[in-house]
């Protein structure tokens, strides 16, 4: 059964069609991977599912359920979360901090109970914070608990953005380029855990990925933009081979 | 010259304390909402007036039914500083919702002007139910904690005089504290806190989080309008006499403490109120000694705002605040 389910979206700014009656869909406890050359249509496509930008027409649903028109933290309360192709940490935060951001919505506490209820509020506050604990040792980073953001070093950022979008509990994590900028041991290691954490966090991936070897590894099913349109869809095997695929990376120049 | 000033300086620093203290509590109103919106909220000082009048208007009421001696003072001083920092906080997010939320996205000198007119209507608004229901617009309340306690500060060492104070100073001072400690927990430690201070880092990426922005906004609102209106209810009682106008020159004040400290750092803030207020006491003191009479007491103003102009050109990030890279 599909987890997200895009029908014939269209996103025009002005006279420019970003996307064009682009359909998918993503399969529960899957990985799907958008490629697509630059200025396909890729962070407007995940802006839309994310609520940032409102599809021109089409229809998105998530477990069945229509998400157009959602602001961002009703979509993201809904079950989707992100991470973004240039990192946007909270950074004058600290890394358990970041975490707890994303559990914001899973605690219950409201301004009355936080006055009047405070053993049960504090209570709560210390279980989120067992939990952003738990979550950081999943990805290597609980020794870093304390520090600012900004401090750590380029991986550790991305990392820590996966954790934080992991955090609100999403049914489907987008995640924007997470390879970019690593080296390829941090690829590597990005690549494994990504696999991973699917089945650990019962969670469906949607990535944008540069990096053919990652999206060819990992990925079940992928999706090729461009000029804003679908051109092909399949397994790796059938996307390796595709035609226009390989036209759309190369020009039709490379292929006769 | 010298001996003269340490002399005072024990009633000088009690003065400056009260002073400082709140000044603090505003402050924090004013770098709250900085820190969320890049908005200075100049009808702040007017949440203060608001919150002086809702408290003496319910002293006055007590008073004219008679309870006030049969009620213990504190709970009356509490029940002004619960029911006025209530209806100040949703004053505060009412402005916030009626005047500043349709102008989020325009340029931020609209906001700052929509500032001052709620502010003006604000003292005009006051001003018109005082004058409706006392005949005049500058009341007082019946005094509460009036009695003088002297410290023999001299018995410490025969440089200082003795100093005294009214017993509301040490109301004002512990209630100011216990408010600033609880908010400094609440920002730091509890959800709404954490989800304001990524609301202030990054709007965008907080919704994206489920963060709900307008919520923590109003949020944001009603604690700095509460704080404000709690701390107007302090100054009456420790003062007495209020106008429609003491919010103007006390929220300037105010400000002047939270860019001392940093816009939109909210330990800075109470840093800077404490000092502002100190060295304003300080200044009142021995003003006419330093320059032998040729300015007054009532200088003490210039004094105040010479400091901002000061922190302004010489370290405008504040005391406690980051400093800014320009971005070109």
């Amino acid at each position: 059964m599909p987890i997200l389910e895009v029908t014939n979206i269209t996103k025009q700014f002005g006279g420019l069609t970003a996307n064009s009656n682009v359909s998918m869909t993503v399969e529960e406890d899957s990985i799907t991977a958008v490629i697509g050359p630059n200025g396909a249509g890729k962070t407007t496509f995940f802006n839309m599912i994310t609520g940032v930008y409102q599809p021109t027409s089409g229809e998105i649903k998530l477990n069945n359920e229509s998400i157009v028109g959602l602001k961002p933290d009703m979509v993201a309360k809904k079950g989707i979360s992100r991470t973004f192709q240039n990192i946007r940490l909270f950074d004058e935060m600290s890394v358990i901090e970041n975490v707890l951001v994303g559990m914001h919505s899973h605690l219950k506490a409201n301004l009355l109970s936080i006055l009047l209820d405070f053993p049960v509020t504090k209570k709560e506050e210390i279980e989120a914070e067992k939990e952003a604990y738990r979550l950081l040792e999943y990805f290597g980073l609980s020794s870093l608990l304390n520090e600012k953001a900004c401090n750590l070093s380029y991986g550790a950022q991305r990392k820590l953005e996966i954790a934080r979008a992991l955090a609100t509990k999403p049914k489907l994590i987008l995640l924007d380029e997470p390879a970019a900028g690593m080296n390829p041991k941090e690829t590597k290691e990005l690549t494994e855990i990504i696999r991973q954490m699917g089945k650990e966090f019962h969670t469906s991936v949607l990535l944008i990925e540069h990096d053919m070897k990652l999206v060819m590894g990992i990925s079940e099913h992928i999706i090729v933009l461009d000029h804003g349109e679908k051109i092909a869809e399949g397994n790796p095997d059938e996307i390796r081979s595709n035609q226009k695929v390989i036209e759309a990376y190369l020009g039709s120049a490379a292929v006769n | 010259m010298l001996h003269e000033m340490i002399q005072s300086l024990p009633q000088v620093l009690i003065d400056g304390l009260t002073l400082g203290t709140v000044y603090a509590v505003v402050a924090l109103g004013y770098t709250m909402v900085y820190g969320i919106l890049q908005l200075i909220n100049f009808a702040h000082g007017e949440i203060f007036m608001s919150g002086a009048f809702i408290g003496t208007a319910i002293l006055i009421a007590f008073s004219s039914m008679g309870l006030l001696h049969s009620i213990p003072s504190i709970l009356v001083v509490i029940i002004m500083l619960v029911v006025a920092a209530v209806l100040t906080g949703f004053l505060g997010m009412g402005i916030e919702r009626v005047a500043y939320r349709p102008l989020r996205n325009a340029p931020r000198l609209i906001p700052l002007i929509t500032a001052i007119g709620i502010s003006f209507v604000l003292q005009d608004v006051v001003r018109f139910i005082a004058e409706l229901a006392k005949g005049n617009y500058i009341i007082t309340g019946p005094s509460l904690f009036t009695k003088q306690i002297h410290i023999p500060t001299s018995s410490i060492s025969s440089v200082f005089h003795d100093s005294s104070f009214k017993t509301s100073f040490l109301l004002v001072l512990i209630i100011a504290i216990i408010l600033m400690i609880a908010l400094d927990f609440f920002v730091n430690k509890t959800k709404y806190g954490t989800a304001m201070r990524a609301v202030s880092l990054d709007r965008d990426t907080a919704a994206l989080m489920s963060i709900n922005v307008n919520k923590i906004i109003s949020v944001t609102f009603f604690v700095g309008s509460a704080l404000g209106g709690a701390t107007g209810v302090l100054f009456a009682v420790q003062y007495g006499t209020i106008d429609p106008y003491i919010g103007f020159i006390l929220g300037l004040k105010a400000f002047t403490a939270a860019v001392l400290g940093g816009i939109g750092n909210i330990r800075g803030a109470m840093l800077g109120g404490i000092i502002l207020g100190i060295l304003e006491m300080f200044a009142a003191a021995n003003l006419s000694l330093l320059t032998g009479g040729v300015l007054g007491a009532e200088y003490k103003d210039v004094f105040a705002f010479a400091i901002l102009i000061l922190v302004l050109i010489f370290k405008p990030e504040g005391l406690l605040g980051k400093p800014v890279a320009e971005k070109v």
